[in-house]
């Protein structure tokens, strides 16, 4: 599986370098190298939901208790999570920091995935949801701090869209 | 057995834990009870009770978590079942009060008036203890023998489609939300 272990290994080390204690995640592809890290880090509590929605009120309970925590998840995930990222995390002020794996777009050979990649970016902005775009290795460690940074501060969600470039070698 | 008798025998077992309720009637009725700092009632998402409590109870795991459920937000989110069951946090009680209606948006009826059994769906999940309690006085021994163990508890309480005459609480979402995080902070610097 042409999954990058060496970028996945440079966001996990970003994540726990934010001091995150709690990440939920529902499985997708390129994503699978960062959920074993997370399950195997005696430091780190994985938290496999059966669906995005109940990611939002986790990480919502983790920040409330004085908890870091990340989400992962596919650009699917996120559709399906939306309601509760208006009505729990915007409407709240709640901070969250959420990787997303962006499927569907430049270079995506899987039809089914193409109509959520190209609406992933015109709804963050609907929705007002910072977004940062990891491409390059050297960029991960820094764009994930300034990510939780800012939605810290701002008290709000962020995006980090996981490119293909990134995660996947062909 | 009404909702606000069922509160008023469990209000002493929960004044001083940390409690996440849904929104509507059941967040009104404690809400007149007495709020305390540790109360926190989510006004809207429904179903996210339960993952938020999941969240608190996983960040914070020497103290207990009440989450005050309803059939209509838990129908909504029933993998939130499977995913506390996964991780059984023994910090956590999940009561859920069932009166098989959707009553602050007009009573319609819920899938438990026809014949779906949440305590059931519980047990299926892997929930470690169910119980299940019908007059006050059961429900305060539930939840006061799930409070002294250590072991993830669901209670489904039937209770009439009964609420209080009035919604309204004098507490701006914002600020239970702030006041809420302090005393948890507060409950965390005692670890």
């Amino acid at each position: 599986m042409p999954v990058s272990v060496a970028n996945s290994q440079l966001i996990f080390d970003a994540l726990k370098a934010c001091d995150v204690k709690i990440i939920s995640a529902l499985p997708e592809t390129w994503l699978v190298h960062l959920i074993r890290m997370a399950d195997e880090d005696p430091e780190v509590t994985l938290v496999r939901v059966a669906k995005e929605e109940e990611a939002i009120g986790i990480s919502a309970g983790a920040h409330l208790a004085g908890v870091n925590s990340a989400l992962l998840m596919q650009n699917h995930g996120f559709l399906a999570a939306i309601n509760p990222i208006v009505s729990l995390a915007l409407l709240y002020k709640i901070p969250l920091l959420m990787l997303i794996s962006y499927r569907g777009h430049m270079g995506e050979r899987d039809p089914w995935q193409t109509q959520g990649g190209m609406v992933t970016e015109p709804l963050l902005q609907a929705l007002g949801i910072p977004i940062w775009r990891l491409r390059d290795p050297h960029d991960v460690a820094r764009r994930l701090s300034d990510a939780q940074t800012l939605a810290l501060a701002a008290l709000s969600p962020v995006a980090v869209l996981l490119t293909r470039e990134l995660m996947w070698e062909d | 057995m009404l909702r606000a008798d069922a509160l008023g025998a469990i209000y002493p077992e929960l004044e001083d834990r940390i409690v996440v309720t849904i929104m509507g009637a059941v967040a009104a009725e404690l809400y007149t009870l007495g709020h305390r700092p540790g109360f926190f009632y989510l006004e809207h998402a429904m179903g996210l009770a339960s993952s938020l409590g999941l969240g608190i109870a996983l960040a914070l795991p020497r103290h207990k978590v009440v989450v005050i459920d309803g059939d209509g937000s838990l129908l909504m989110n029933l993998g939130a079942l499977s995913t506390l069951a996964r991780y059984r946090p023994g910090n956590l009680l999940h009561i859920v009060f069932d009166n098989e209606s959707l009553l602050s948006v007009g009573g319609f009826p819920t899938a438990t008036a026809t014949g779906t059994d949440l305590a059931g769906v519980a047990r299926a999940c892997g929930i470690p203890r169910v119980d299940e309690a019908d007059t006050p006085a059961q429900l305060q021994q539930a939840v006061v023998g799930a409070l002294a163990g250590e072991t993830l508890t669901t209670i489904v309480s039937k209770v009439e489609a009964i609420g209080p005459k009035s919604f309204h609480m004098d507490l701006p979402l914002l600020e239970n939300r702030f006041q809420f995080k302090r005393a948890l902070e507060a409950l965390r610097r005692q670890e």
